[in-house]
């Protein structure tokens, strides 16, 4: 292909893409910020377009926190962000700059299960474990706003929760496990 | 999946916002909750080479009641509208919708301003935005202006909103009768996005409908008021026939109906009906 004049054009890698008709980019711009994980202060030096689920997995090193989807679907990636359940996949670092963000490794105190754990482990809540973190975080949010949830509010909280294996039935036996040690 | 590189805007106060807006123009996208955006990044359906989160913005947060008018800031989450008590008072149609949104994690970060502007045509908040008959305020630099609900939506993916706009706010008028009113939806299974949703809220009067206003989402290419079907109820009793008869004309604004491996145009429409007359019903038990 040629521009007008005979210009070869610069192409990228695949061939397909004119670089030079590409928006122009500035050099990578790399943001410090400053949060709370589980308790201890981390300062970072990052990019913008890097999720929050990477910083936690990737920089700070604590892979409890799951990728499912990557594509803010399943749930997996949920942690609790000033309280409250988000999925950190669908959340840039930088958005959490100023925050506390709270992970399944930080829910155990003095080597105590936390009682959403405790349930989980009590009821089965689990088979391949792979959604569990998140799971046991939105249920963790899920309790905060109500307490003493019916099933059927213990199955609208974890709507935004994906398991392949378990079927949701010892998962919702499980909140329920919890919600009354909890509210005891 | 990253996205694309950006440079990053934290601005504090709206004028910073709109300064930003307007040096960097078509390039730069605002950011509230990124419930939408950041999916969008992430697959590189959009590669904006700024990014100015309004999300840190107080004053786009603001949720108030005062007189006749309730004031939704732009950036106040679907959770937020869903547990406001007075909301939940003066206009229960909000925090039934907001609840209805999607799951708690998107609840907690996705804000009524970003599903607006996004204009998704199976979004929530347009059916119930549109059956409040609400207006939604846009600020640039050059000022602001005040566009009803009605002129908002103008196709798949867009709404009125200009690129070198902020939405700041959206206002409702306390509706006379709060409590007539539902927000009734066809979940699509995976998502949660509406197939149909359809919203009213009523004004009833010696068992006779005075006025009915009624949004429908999911249908068209973008949320409309089934201004037919508003007619056929408007001074009649609410019985069974009279109901399944204007509710038969739910669809009547649309001459697309939405298609995809989800449901069939005609389907949307056999749901449109169905679920606007359980809405009508609904909203005038509620009365
Ligand atoms: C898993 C999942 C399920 C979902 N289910 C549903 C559902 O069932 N029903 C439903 O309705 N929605 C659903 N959503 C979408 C969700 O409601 C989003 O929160 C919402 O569409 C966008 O709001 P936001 O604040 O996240 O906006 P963002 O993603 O930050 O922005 C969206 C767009 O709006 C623009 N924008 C944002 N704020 C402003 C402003 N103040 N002024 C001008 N432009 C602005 C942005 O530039 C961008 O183009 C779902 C999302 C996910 C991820
Ligand atoms: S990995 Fe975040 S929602 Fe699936
Ligand atoms: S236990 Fe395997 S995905 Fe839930």
């Amino acid at each position: 292909m040629r521009l007008a004049g005979g210009v070869l054009p610069k192409v990228c890698m695949c061939g397909t893409h004119i670089l030079s008709l590409h928006p122009q980019r500035k050099e990578e711009q790399r943001v410090k910020i400053s949060l709370s994980i589980n308790g201890t202060q981390h300062e970072a030096d990052i990019e913008p377009r890097f999720l929050l689920v990477h910083l936690i997995r990737d920089v700070i090193g604590l892979t409890g926190t799951h990728i499912g989807c990557e594509t803010s679907i399943c749930g997996a990636c949920t942690v609790l962000l000033d309280g409250k359940p988000v999925k950190s996949c669908a959340v840039l670092a930088v958005q959490a700059n100023g925050g506390q963000v709270t992970t399944i490794e930080g829910l155990a105190k003095d080597g105590q299960l936390h009682p959403m754990q405790e349930a989980f482990w009590e009821c089965h809540g689990l088979q391949c474990g792979y959604c569990t973190p998140g799971m046991i975080m939105a249920a963790c949010g899920l309790l905060k706003e109500t307490p003493n949830p019916s099933e059927e509010e213990i199955r609208h909280g974890l709507e935004g929760n994906i398991c392949r294996c378990t079927g949701y039935q010892h998962i919702v036996d499980a909140v329920k496990y919890a919600a009354d040690k909890m509210v005891a | 999946m990253i996205p694309t590189n950006f440079e990053y805007f934290a601005p504090a106060t709206i004028e910073e916002a709109l300064q930003l807006l307007d040096q960097h123009g078509e390039d730069a996208k605002l950011l509230s909750g990124g419930q939408s955006l950041i999916p969008v990044l992430k697959l590189r359906l959009a590669a904006p080479t700024a990014i100015i989160d309004i999300g840190r913005i107080a004053a786009l947060k603001q949720i108030s009641v005062s007189g006749d008018t309730i004031r939704i800031g732009a950036n106040a989450t679907h959770a937020d509208i869903a547990r406001h008590a007075e909301l939940k008072q003066h206009c229960p149609l909000l925090g039934e919708t907001a609840a209805q949104i999607g799951d708690q994690q998107v609840r907690n970060r996705g804000t009524i301003g970003g599903s607006l502007t996004h204009a998704d045509p199976a979004a929530d908040w347009p059916a119930a935005i549109l059956a409040l008959d609400a207006e939604i305020v846009a600020r640039s630099s050059q000022g602001e202006r005040v566009i009803k609900a009605t002129d908002f939506f103008v196709d798949v993916m867009t709404s009125a909103v200009q690129p070198n706009e902020i939405v700041t706010e959206i206002r409702v008028a306390k509706p006379a009768q709060p409590q007539a009113a539902v927000y009734l939806k066809v979940p699509q299974a995976a998502s949660g996005f509406a197939l149909v949703g359809v919203a009213a809220q009523l004004t009833l009067n010696n068992g006779k409908c005075e006025a009915a206003s009624i949004g429908v989402t999911g249908l068209g290419p973008k949320a409309f008021r089934a201004t037919t079907l508003e007619a056929a109820l408007r001074g009649q009793a609410l019985d069974d026939s009279t109901v399944s008869a204007a509710a038969a004309k739910a669809d009547a604004e649309t001459a697309d109906a939405l298609e995809d491996i989800h449901a069939s145009g005609d389907y949307r429409r056999h749901l449109a009906r169905v679920y606007a007359k359980r809405a009508v019903q609904a909203a005038a038990a509620r009365a």
